[in-house]
């Protein structure tokens, strides 16, 4: 059953603390509203540069953790990539953040105990702890998947080596763990555990041959997509992939309103990037040419 | 006390100027989200088009400096689905409702036209010219007068006449006042400005086209001179006909800004990328710019750039009053 999404609000939060986590920065931030309507898999959408900044469109970023402390703060954890991250990674305590959320479809969870393979990579694992806690909570099993392309670079290693019955690493560059991709190693793990369920985070070639793993054992998949957004409140209509719908229609849809979580079989990852011939309302559908 | 904001386009009365820009507030519901859209002077929807759209391949957007390149390409489920579900959701809300329809030949616009005219809940059409005419070898219809006064024409005569039907033009011409002047010869009896300037990025890392669309029109601040001027330029030539101005408004002062240049109702696009509440916010902070400078009606302030030099405000003010 898909999770409806819970009505965002927009607060002007408190950095509480800064600091590094290998190769990415994580933030907390006093986020009352927020953190209070937090369900895993949810993001946030950030304003970066300040004021009178030039730069306008929000930053997404995942949510990897809640706490009731101050009435409600969330963490996020960040990789600098361009100059919206770059200023973030600046913030120090005190400074003010201003962010919407919670956003996004979250993760569905099991009705039932279940075993359940968390396969994350780079800082897409973050987004996977919270899963895992509730999962957990729920009596599920849970085997965590985390890779990189280097040690430094997998997130929360040590937390699922706690948390998870196994915890399997990988890095393409062999510095920790087993050489190579998530992939590589997730047959095995699946098999192992039996599990009933995979959930995914990562870059869209690893949710690709994640998908392509859990269809082979014919199990369900549920992944988070990362799309460029501009807004991620569902009004600009930059995010857009092609995904399947119940009726078998592939349609454009936002993945920041009706993802960013998506059953990975539905989304035709060797199509992102295109409009696939067959989608809804694709050119050669009618008025092609307008606009 | 409080600053009567009523504004008029044509003679539908807007309780306030602020206005979304169109495809900038999907179907109005995520907005809603956050804020009452009856609290704003009407909602503009994306464009709609007469089948559904899937739009331009991703990347479709790029950030540039205070501003964005986009390259959606009219997504959108089509007038069916647009008559059957997002125009009744805005019609129960009493949401004013600006519907700006797109397409590619004049036989299309005027085809959407017709099924809006029976449809409740359409407060004024705004038709998007910035589309490639595709009878003319894809040359913009906006690009032209000729073309785009045909289309007008033909929206004018099948529209309902208590309906306004606006205009909205491209800044990408060489003579903004002439396509303005045939759009309303053609029938136009409002014109909205700007839609987005084309533009391109190149990403240097990729070392190639920032978006897959390659060009894309630009938004946001980096804009608002150019739609400033065209606002001006237009109002000069054209006084008694109503503007919807945009381009890069942020605050209530850049709203501010082209209501002195001559719009009397004001979109907000980008700035809701940022700030889903930007049109509440940029409402508030206009009424209260217009009250620390003395105004009681917005009314007033339209235009007010364009008074001779020297000319007060409260010169202009006094002989208003002397000559009652
Ligand atoms: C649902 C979701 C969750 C995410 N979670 C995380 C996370 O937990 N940690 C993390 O490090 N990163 C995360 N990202 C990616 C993160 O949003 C981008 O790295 C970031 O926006 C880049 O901003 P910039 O200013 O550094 O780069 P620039 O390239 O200068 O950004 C320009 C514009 O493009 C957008 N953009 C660029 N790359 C991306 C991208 N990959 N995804 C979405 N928008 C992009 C930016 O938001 C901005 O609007 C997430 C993305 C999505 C969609
Ligand atoms: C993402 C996006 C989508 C847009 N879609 C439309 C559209 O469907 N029809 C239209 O007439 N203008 C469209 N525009 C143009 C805006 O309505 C507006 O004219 C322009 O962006 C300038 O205002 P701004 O700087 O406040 O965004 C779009 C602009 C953006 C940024
Ligand atoms: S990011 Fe704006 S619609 Fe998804």
């Amino acid at each position: 059953m898909r999770e409806t999404p819970v009505t965002p609000v927009q607060v002007t939060g408190t950095v509480l603390t800064t600091r590094r986590v290998d190769a990415y920065h994580a933030l907390t931030v006093v986020a009352p509203g927020i953190a209070e309507r937090f369900r895993p898999g949810h993001f946030v959408a950030v304003a970066v540069g300040g004021a009178q900044t030039s730069m306008l469109t929000r930053r997404a970023f995942s949510i990897h953790d809640v706490k009731p402390d101050y009435s409600g703060t969330v963490e996020f954890v960040f990789t600098v990539r361009g100059p919206g991250t770059a200023w973030l990674a600046e913030r120090r305590a005190r400074d003010t953040l201003d962010l919407v959320g919670p956003l996004g479809r979250p993760f569905p969870l099991p009705r039932d105990p279940v075993t359940c393979v968390l396969v994350g990579g780079e800082y897409g694992s973050a987004t996977l702890f919270p899963v895992a806690d509730v999962l957990q909570q729920r009596g599920c099993r849970v085997d965590f998947v985390l890779g990189a392309a280097s040690a430094d670079r997998v997130f929360g290693a040590l937390r699922a080596r706690r948390m998870g019955e196994t915890t399997t690493l990988t890095t393409e560059d062999g510095s920790l763990g087993l050489r190579g991709r998530v992939t590589d190693v997730l047959p095995g793990v699946i098999a192992d555990v039996r599990a009933d369920v995979v959930y995914a985070c990562g870059p869209m070639s690893m949710l690709r041959g994640v998908t392509a793993v859990a269809v082979e054992f014919d199990i369900p998949v549920q992944v988070a997509v990362e799309e460029r957004m501009a807004c991620g409140v569902g009004v600009c209509m930059t995010c857009v992939l092609p995904v399947i719908g119940d009726d078998g229609v592939t349609r454009m849809v936002r993945s920041c309103v009706e993802g960013p979580v998506f059953r990975g079989e539905r989304v035709r990852f060797d199509d992102v990037g295109t409009i696939p011939f067959d989608a809804l309302g694709a050119p050669g559908g009618g008025s092609r040419n307008a606009g | 006390m409080p600053v009567d904001m009523r504004t008029y386009l044509g003679h539908v009365e807007l309780v306030n100027p602020i206005t979304t820009a169109a495809g900038c507030a999907a179907s109005g519901s995520e907005l809603a989200q956050f804020f009452d859209l009856g609290r704003i002077g009407a909602l503009t929807t994306r464009s709609i088009t007469m089948a559904p759209r899937a739009g331009r391949p991703t990347p479709r957007m790029a950030e540039t400096p205070s501003g964005m390149l986009n390259a959606i390409g009219l997504q959108g489920p089509g007038v069916d689905a647009f008559l059957e579900r997002e125009l009744p959701w805005l019609a129960q809300r009493n949401v004013r409702t600006v519907v700006s329809i797109g397409g590619g030949t004049v036989a299309e616009y005027t085809a959407l036209a017709r099924r809006l005219t029976d449809a409740p809940g359409v407060s004024a059409v705004e038709v998007n010219l910035s589309c490639p005419n595709i009878e003319d070898r894809g040359r913009v219809f906006a690009r032209d007068g000729a073309a785009s006064a045909e289309v007008i024409a033909s929206v004018r005569s099948v529209m309902r006449y208590d309906v306004p039907v606006v205009a909205k033009l491209s800044p990408d011409v060489v003579d903004v006042v002439s396509v303005a002047r045939a759009c309303v010869d053609g029938g136009a009896d409002a014109l909205s400005m700007i839609n987005n300037p084309l533009g391109m990025s190149i990403d240097t890392e990729a070392m190639r086209p920032s978006l897959a669309a390659v060009t894309g029109g630009l938004s946001g601040p980096a804009i608002r001179p150019l739609a400033v001027r065209c606002v001006w330029q237009v109002h000069a030539a054209l006084p008694s006909v109503p503007i919807i101005g945009m381009g890069g408004v942020l605050t209530g002062r850049d709203a501010f800004e082209l209501i002195l240049a001559g719009a009397c109702v004001v979109a907000v696009g980008t700035a809701l990328f940022h700030d889903p509440y930007a049109c509440l916010r940029i409402l508030r902070e206009l009424e209260e710019l217009l009250a620390a400078r003395g105004f009681h009606r917005l009314a007033d302030a339209v235009g007010l750039a364009h008074r001779p030099p020297g000319a007060s405000t409260r010169h202009r003010i006094d002989l208003e009053e002397s000559s009652l």
